[in-house]
């Protein structure tokens, strides 16, 4: 076969690849898209029979739920975020500046949660839960979410520190400032994006929790998460859609940003 | 050495609460998952301490199996298809498909499980939309299209959602590579494909295999799959955990059940440790 043939082919053959990948990544997002504005759709019509709107009105009526599982499901994630930030921060600065004997050991132990199934872990978290009147109470939620939570902000938090040249803060101890002001003055605003970035983690992970949210806060908490579950078991297509696309907002907006808030130099030291 | 006493006492009072999160939310609960996983059994009357175990299997040996080839087919899927996306980002000689495929396949990293489920509750389905365009495009006729909601449903969502993560990870490190060993070989005429399999993939071993193992985690504890995709039985042993406490209030049966996929996950990490370690010795 001739050359220009050969090269022809071959980016045929490409561009029809990337268009099965981009339906396959695509395809479902669409078809949970038609879902949320169809008003009829059944077999065997390809497209929905009538388009509208009718559904969202149902779930952002005030008697919907959706608007207080978004309101619950926001504090909730907003309260993860304090705690894990308030323990991560002080415990990624000793990690990253303090040399303590051990170090790997900690990082190590703080990573753990990430290495068990969380299915079982969760259920006897609820378990425990229960003797301590955790279950079903936003309290009780919080510390499940804050389990992953407290991974993702002790890791990024700890490279966020150790990107910090030690010069500067050096530089702040000769001038006389103590560790506590050359912390404050130097190290935390300059540590401050790594950290947003954890933060955002925090705030996604709490989030889209599901399964802790399951065990613990059912049936008196109901997260986002939730009440979409509780919509598509009921066969409520249209309602689960639409409470799945109210999710999908802040996790489609965070994948376009992630690369801003994580600057390689922190990402390079994620575990080093 | 008064300095580095005091420094480490600091150190530890500032790590203390972190400590003390992980230890009441991870570690008890774990160590209650591990000890609750032995003693007779409330159902089928075995007796300590392997009773429970054997009430598991006999309950939901299909499920076991069930679950090790579901999970085991999807971490396959998700290992060749990273293989060759990360590999052409790599490698690639288009810019434009490189920068498409960087653009599209992300999406999923941070859509949440359940999301992911839903939207293949309706894409998978008989009438969904993977149906019906392979009906518009003339490769399946309406009558014989079928719901893949079922092993294979739950096998498609996980590498959906897993494989950009995946992805993520070992194109960054073959990112990270010294490009001259690249080009050195493709001077020498090595195509791409060898390139790939004979250069770079050797290297980024380390990063493939953590990314492969992380994954085999995470679906190994995923409930709303199953749950949503294909609950009935045979499916993954996680839908059956929760059947357990919610519809018995049996956590010694769920329990076991639980030790059971932290032993399967904990033998996929040790096989990866365990070749880690021959490569290095």
């Amino acid at each position: 076969m001739p050359r220009a043939v050969l090269r022809w082919l071959r980016g045929t053959l490409l561009a029809l690849a990337i268009a099965a990948f981009a339906l396959a990544i695509f395809g479902p997002l669409i078809n949970l898209l038609l879902w949320a504005v169809a008003e009829r759709w059944y077999f065997p019509h390809t497209l929905p029979l009538e388009y509208g709107f009718t559904f969202w009105e149902r779930v952002f009526r005030p008697t919907g739920g959706a608007m207080q599982s978004l309101g619950l499901s926001v504090l909730v994630a907003l309260a993860t975020v304090v705690v894990c930030l308030a323990v991560a921060t002080p415990a990624a600065y000793a990690l990253a500046r303090l040399s303590l004997p051990g170090r790997s050991l900690i990082l190590l132990m703080f990573l753990l949660p990430q290495a068990f199934p969380d299915t079982p872990i969760y259920i006897n978290i609820a378990r425990a839960f229960y003797e301590l009147q955790l279950n079903g109470t936003i309290a009780g939620v919080v510390l499940v979410h804050a389990l992953h939570g407290l991974v993702y902000a002790v890791w990024i938090a700890t490279a966020a520190f150790a990107a910090v040249d030690r010069e500067l803060e050096d530089a702040a101890f000769n001038l006389g400032a103590s560790r506590l002001g050359a912390f404050a003055t130097v190290t935390l605003p300059l540590a401050a994006p790594g950290l947003a970035a954890s933060a955002i983690f925090v705030f996604l992970e709490s989030l889209d929790e599901f399964t802790g949210t399951f065990f613990v806060g059912a049936p008196d908490v109901t997260t986002l998460p939730l009440l979409m579950f509780r919509a598509a078991m009921e066969g409520n297509y249209q309602i689960a859609s639409i409470t799945a696309l109210i999710l999908l907002v802040p996790s489609i907006s965070f994948m376009m940003v992630v690369e801003r808030f994580l600057k390689p130099e922190v990402l390079a030291r994620v575990g080093a | 050495m008064v300095g580095s006493g005091i420094r480490n006492l600091i150190g530890l009072l500032l790590i203390a609460p972190a400590g003390a999160l992980v230890l009441g939310l991870f570690v008890y609960p774990l160590g209650l998952s591990l000890i609750g996983a032995f003693g007779p059994s409330v159902e089928g009357g075995y007796p300590a301490p392997f009773g429970r175990f054997r009430n598991a299997l006999d309950l939901y040996a299909d499920d076991v199996l069930f679950s090790v080839l579901v999970i085991g087919l999807s971490v396959g899927i998700i290992a060749v298809l990273t293989v060759i996306i990360a590999g052409y980002l790599t490698l690639g000689t288009s810019p434009l498909a490189v920068a498409v495929l960087r653009w599209l396949y992300r999406w999923p990293l941070f859509i949440p499980f359940i999301v992911a489920a839903q939207a293949m509750r309706g894409f998978l389905a008989r009438n969904g939309l993977m149906n019906n365009t392979l009906v518009e495009l003339g490769l399946l006729t309406p009558l014989s299209a079928q719901s893949f909601l079922d092993w294979r449903g739950i096998v498609i969502t996980m590498v959906w959602k897993q494989l950009p993560f995946a992805v993520l990870l070992v194109a960054g490190a073959m990112a990270a590579l010294d490009r001259s060993t690249i080009e050195a070989a493709r001077n020498l005429g090595a195509g791409r494909v060898r390139c790939l399999i004979d250069i770079v993939l050797p290297q980024v071993r380390a990063t493939f295999g953590v990314a492969l193992v992380l994954s085999t985690v995470v679906m190994s504890g995923v409930l709303s799959v199953p749950l949503m995709i294909s609950a009935h039985s045979p499916t993954m042993i996680t839908a059956q955990m929760a059947f357990r406490i919610n519809a018995h209030g049996d956590y010694g049966t769920a329990n076991a059940l639980g030790l059971i996929s932290y032993l399967l996950t904990g033998a996929v990490a040790w096989f990866y440790l365990r070749q880690g370690l021959r490569e290095k010795g």
